[in-house]
């Protein structure tokens, strides 16, 4: 869990995945799509890769990739981030946080 | 104190009280001065609310009644044509597990589900249609409107159940007729387009209301072309994966590579049906969007569009099929 929040911290934009998830890739694609410039950090590709997955599962994350925080707050997985994107309330998120502008 | 009836049912007695009330006004029972007058007022207001109250609670009964007629007329189609495809020779499991597990069968069910759905659909938006004609009320309207919303929840949701059944026949759309295949879009319709010829229909809208719909046009295009992008990323890893496993030797390492390269695909396919999930998820979220943009007369206006539209694509449909064909 910590190098979950340590890791989210870092950027404003931040996306948990997996190498081989195209679910993944499609929520890259949005938010590529929207500016933003998100930390992408790959649980397969990393050596505490499980412990991470099982944080991300204790949080509530399911499927446990694709998990996104913005502004180090968990905002959750891909149908709840389409979810917010539909509502307008993504975008706002993520100028808030600073990641885009507009 | 104004001398009325006792009241034993609120939704029968209304009328009679309210007459009576009228009654002892106009028989000078009950004094008409200025004190009494605010209070008769408040009784004549609340006895209005009463028959207003009394009234949608009758709609709302024919409502009811409707649909179970209507339920109980389809049923016995549907079990007429179950005895049709029984006598045929075509498996058809019991009733009682088909709610459960569709089993080899899960396109048929689906299908049937999906027909039945549809004409309550149908039926719901004719009475829509009847009471926009009929200048309803709002409040009228909104119930029907949201009637017609929540029955949406119910397709997504049966569609989500018969995607884990079998995923390849929701992406297949053979359940639709020809003509809306064409714009099939991840097992369903696209929202963005369904939006766009929606705002010409929707006018006047204030500026508020149109900044907001071409927003979520915008987004909910966003949204599917994400979810494309992600589609053609498994497309592009299935192939991959599977190519892998070609090779001109026939040695054991290539048999054993050949067994993990298929374990891989079986998985990726897996993930076809989490795709569907959250294309529904889009169609799903841009209705329920677009509804809390809206004013209820313009939602109705809305889902009477739509449905006009998917008539039309329907009657397409069939005129295609029957076609003279040399």
């Amino acid at each position: 869990m910590d190098r979950v929040r340590d890791l989210a911290s870092k950027r404003a934009a931040v996306i948990f995945t997996k190498s081989s998830c195209c679910m993944c890739h499609s929520i890259k694609a949005l938010f590529y799509e929207l500016g933003a410039s998100p930390a992408v950090h790959e649980l397969d590709q990393d050596a505490k890769g499980r412990e991470m997955e099982c944080a991300l599962r204790a949080l509530g994350c399911n499927p446990t990739v694709p998990a996104v925080f913005i502004g180090g707050r968990y905002v959750g997985s891909a149908k709840d981030v389409i979810s917010l994107h539909v509502d307008g309330s993504l975008k706002q998120k993520l100028i808030d946080a600073k990641a885009i502008w507009f | 104190m104004a001398d009325v009836s006792p009241r034993t049912d609120t939704s029968t007695d209304a009328d009679t009280e309210d007459k009576n009330l009228r009654n002892a006004l106009s028989h000078g029972t009950i004094a008409s001065d200025g004190s009494d007058k605010s209070r008769d007022q408040k009784t004549l207001r609340r006895l209005a609310q009463n028959r207003e109250a009394a009234r949608k609670s009758r709609l709302r009964k024919k409502v009811y009644v409707q649909q179970l007629e209507s339920s109980r007329m389809k049923l016995t189609q549907l079990e007429q044509e179950l005895q049709r495809a029984r006598q045929q020779g075509i498996f058809i499991s019991s009733s009682g597990e088909q709610a459960q597990s569709m089993g080899g069968n899960g396109a048929l069910a689906f299908d049937v589900e999906y027909a039945r759905w549809l004409e309550e659909h149908n039926r719901r938006v004719n009475e829509l249609r009847g009471a926009v004609n009929s200048h309803a009320g709002d409040g009228e309207l909104r119930i029907i409107v949201d009637g017609i919303l929540a029955h949406y929840d119910d397709i997504f949701r049966i569609k989500g159940d018969a995607a884990k059944a079998d995923v390849f026949h929701i992406l297949s759309g053979m359940w639709k007729t020809p003509a809306e295949r064409c714009f099939l879009w991840l097992g369903g319709f696209r929202s963005s387009e369904l939006l766009k010829l929606l705002i010409n229909q929707l006018e006047p809208l204030t500026e508020q209301q149109l900044m907001s719909i071409n927003n979520l046009q915008q987004s909910s295009q966003q949204a599917e072309d994400a979810l494309s992008q992600g589609m053609e990323a498994l497309q592009q890893s299935l192939a991959e994966t599977l190519a892998a496993s070609l090779g001109p030797s026939t040695s054991t390492a290539n048999v054993g590579n050949y067994m993990g390269q298929m374990a891989m695909a079986m998985g990726k396919l897996g993930t076809l049906e989490g795709f569907i999930r959250q294309a529904d998820n889009l169609r799903q979220q841009t209705l329920q969007r677009m509804h809390s943009i809206l004013t209820t007369r313009q939602s109705a206006r809305a889902l009477l569009a739509i449905n006009d539209y998917f008539s039309r694509l329907r009657a397409l449909s069939s005129l295609w099929l029957a076609r003279p064909r040399e």
